[in-house]
């Protein structure tokens, strides 16, 4: 039997894309295979690990938990749709460089999404409440101190500059040259 | 890791879904929210025919309250659920339950009808619609149907919604004047599923002396147990509760197996201590009650 392929069509950080895909395609593997977007991580495929966490419609979900068919039309961010355009790290990224929120990577791009969602939804949140926020998410090299630090310090530099988390970082422009005399 | 091909349906309207499903048969398996299914379908557990996505019925997502009762859709996520302030106002048990369910970024996806009707033996929210005598209302091509909590848990997965049929909405009644509840489960981490818990309402009267008392455990049964306490516990003040006779009532109610995570004897162990401080927890919420 040769399986039935779907045109599915999402708006992918601010771009809209198309591929065809049978309609067992997780979404994460859509992401991957598909459209060749390699920024999100696929770790357990059954929904324990998180790093394959995107936002849909702004919601942080677990993207090996969902089939692309279902969202087609639906507006999508991955880590690659977070960074500032000349390559300036989004907070939540520049947070866990400066924790030492990651070591061999794998599960950050799930990390930095849940982060982005959860901020979106508590700007100030306790130690607590970090940490219930980011639970769904298993780190098993650098271990979470660094990393509940790096949400912690992201919530303050997102709230300082008042963006929304789930926005691409657009850093304030640098100051003007001073002008030169005559 | 990749589920089984499938033939996929995404009908537009319930109408549709309905027609679908009558044509497909035993065929057809309903996808809601996917965060239960998806994995066993992932997982090759599971390799339905075909899939009915009801992810397009936007008409499903509806929390309405009433005097009586709160009605959710069949395609209101937990997310949505856990922050509906007129839900949690009317039936606080409900924002009680869901912030045990998995973890924040399942709840968004997850849906509540489809934890319900999934009816895992460790899952939440088929405990709290047991616990409050609340339904779920099915359809089908040929009519509607409602499906009383306490016939709707057939066995562990195993809810009484036949082929060829969806279910529209559950329905929680709210509970009686000066009731408290609360919602305690220990799990090894936090969002995964329980070892045991137990979903408890009190009822005080204006003395704060207990006039009803219901449980219903999750994790230790095929189904959730619920057990009435009234029995051991009518008029004891509210806030020094003796939970001997309490305990010793609802042990005979369950029947727990052993597994890797936990040996039967610890679980009933477990589902004892945790109906205590479920209990002292749903009286306080209910002496809160009376005072506002």
């Amino acid at each position: 039997m040769t399986e039935d392929l779907h045109e599915i069509t999402v708006t992918l950080n601010g771009a809209s894309r198309t591929a065809t895909a049978p309609a067992r395609r997780l979404l994460s593997d859509f992401l991957r295979h598909d459209l060749r977007e390699t920024g999100t991580h696929v770790g357990c495929e059954h929904g324990v690990c998180g790093c394959c966490t995107m936002l849909l419609d702004g919601e942080p979900v677990r993207s090996c938990l969902v089939f692309a068919v279902s969202v087609d039309g639906r507006t999508l961010t991955t880590v690659e749709g977070l960074a500032a355009t000349d390559g300036t790290l989004h907070p939540v990224q520049q947070a866990l460089q400066d924790n030492h929120g990651l070591q061999c990577g794998f599960c950050t791009p799930g990390f930095v999404m849940s982060a982005c969602g959860f901020l979106a939804d508590n700007p100030d949140p306790d130690d607590d409440e970090i940490r219930d926020g980011m639970a769904g998410n298993l780190c098993r090299c650098t271990g979470y101190t660094g990393i509940l630090a790096a949400v912690k310090q992201a919530a303050g530099a997102l709230r300082g500059s008042g963006t929304d988390p789930r926005s691409r970082y657009q850093p304030e422009p640098a100051a003007p040259a001073p002008e030169v005399g005559p | 890791m990749k589920p089984a091909a499938f033939a996929y349906h995404a009908p537009r309207s319930v109408d549709e879904a309905l027609a679908t499903l009558a044509e497909l048969g035993s065929d057809g398996k309903v996808l809601a929210g996917g965060q239960s299914l998806i994995p066993l379908l992932n997982m090759r557990l599971a390799a339905p025919a075909a899939l009915v996505d009801i992810e397009r019925l936007d008409t499903l997502d509806t929390i309405e309250v009433d005097d009586d009762e709160v009605r959710v859709g069949a395609r209101v996520r937990h997310a949505a659920l856990h922050r509906h302030a007129g839900a949690a106002a009317a039936v606080p048990l409900l924002r009680q339950a869901l912030g045990w369910v998995a973890h924040p970024v399942i709840r968004n996806r997850g849906t509540s009808l489809g934890s319900i009707v999934h009816a895992d033996p460790a899952a939440e929210l088929p405990a709290v619609l047991a616990l409050l005598d609340g339904r779920v209302e099915v359809a089908s091509a040929d009519g509607t149907r409602t499906v009383a909590a306490g016939e709707l848990f057939l066995g562990p997965l195993e809810a009484d919604v036949r082929t060829g049929e969806l279910a529209l909405a559950a329905v929680f009644p709210r509970p009686a004047p000066g009731t408290g509840s609360a919602f305690v489960e220990l799990s090894r981490r936090h969002g995964d599923y329980a070892l045991a818990g137990a979903a408890v309402t009190v009822t005080l009267d204006a003395d704060r002396h207990v006039t009803a008392a219901r449980a219903a455990f999750i994790g230790v049964s095929d189904t959730p147990a619920v057990v009435d306490l009234t029995a051991a516990l009518r008029g004891q003040p509210g806030d020094g509760l003796d939970h001997a006779a309490a305990r010793e009532l609802a042990d005979a109610s369950y029947d727990p197996d052993d597994d890797i995570h936990a040996t039967a004897a610890y679980r009933r162990h477990l589902a004892g201590v945790l109906l205590g401080r479920g209990l002292d927890a749903a009286a306080a919420d209910a002496a809160q009650e009376e005072a506002t």
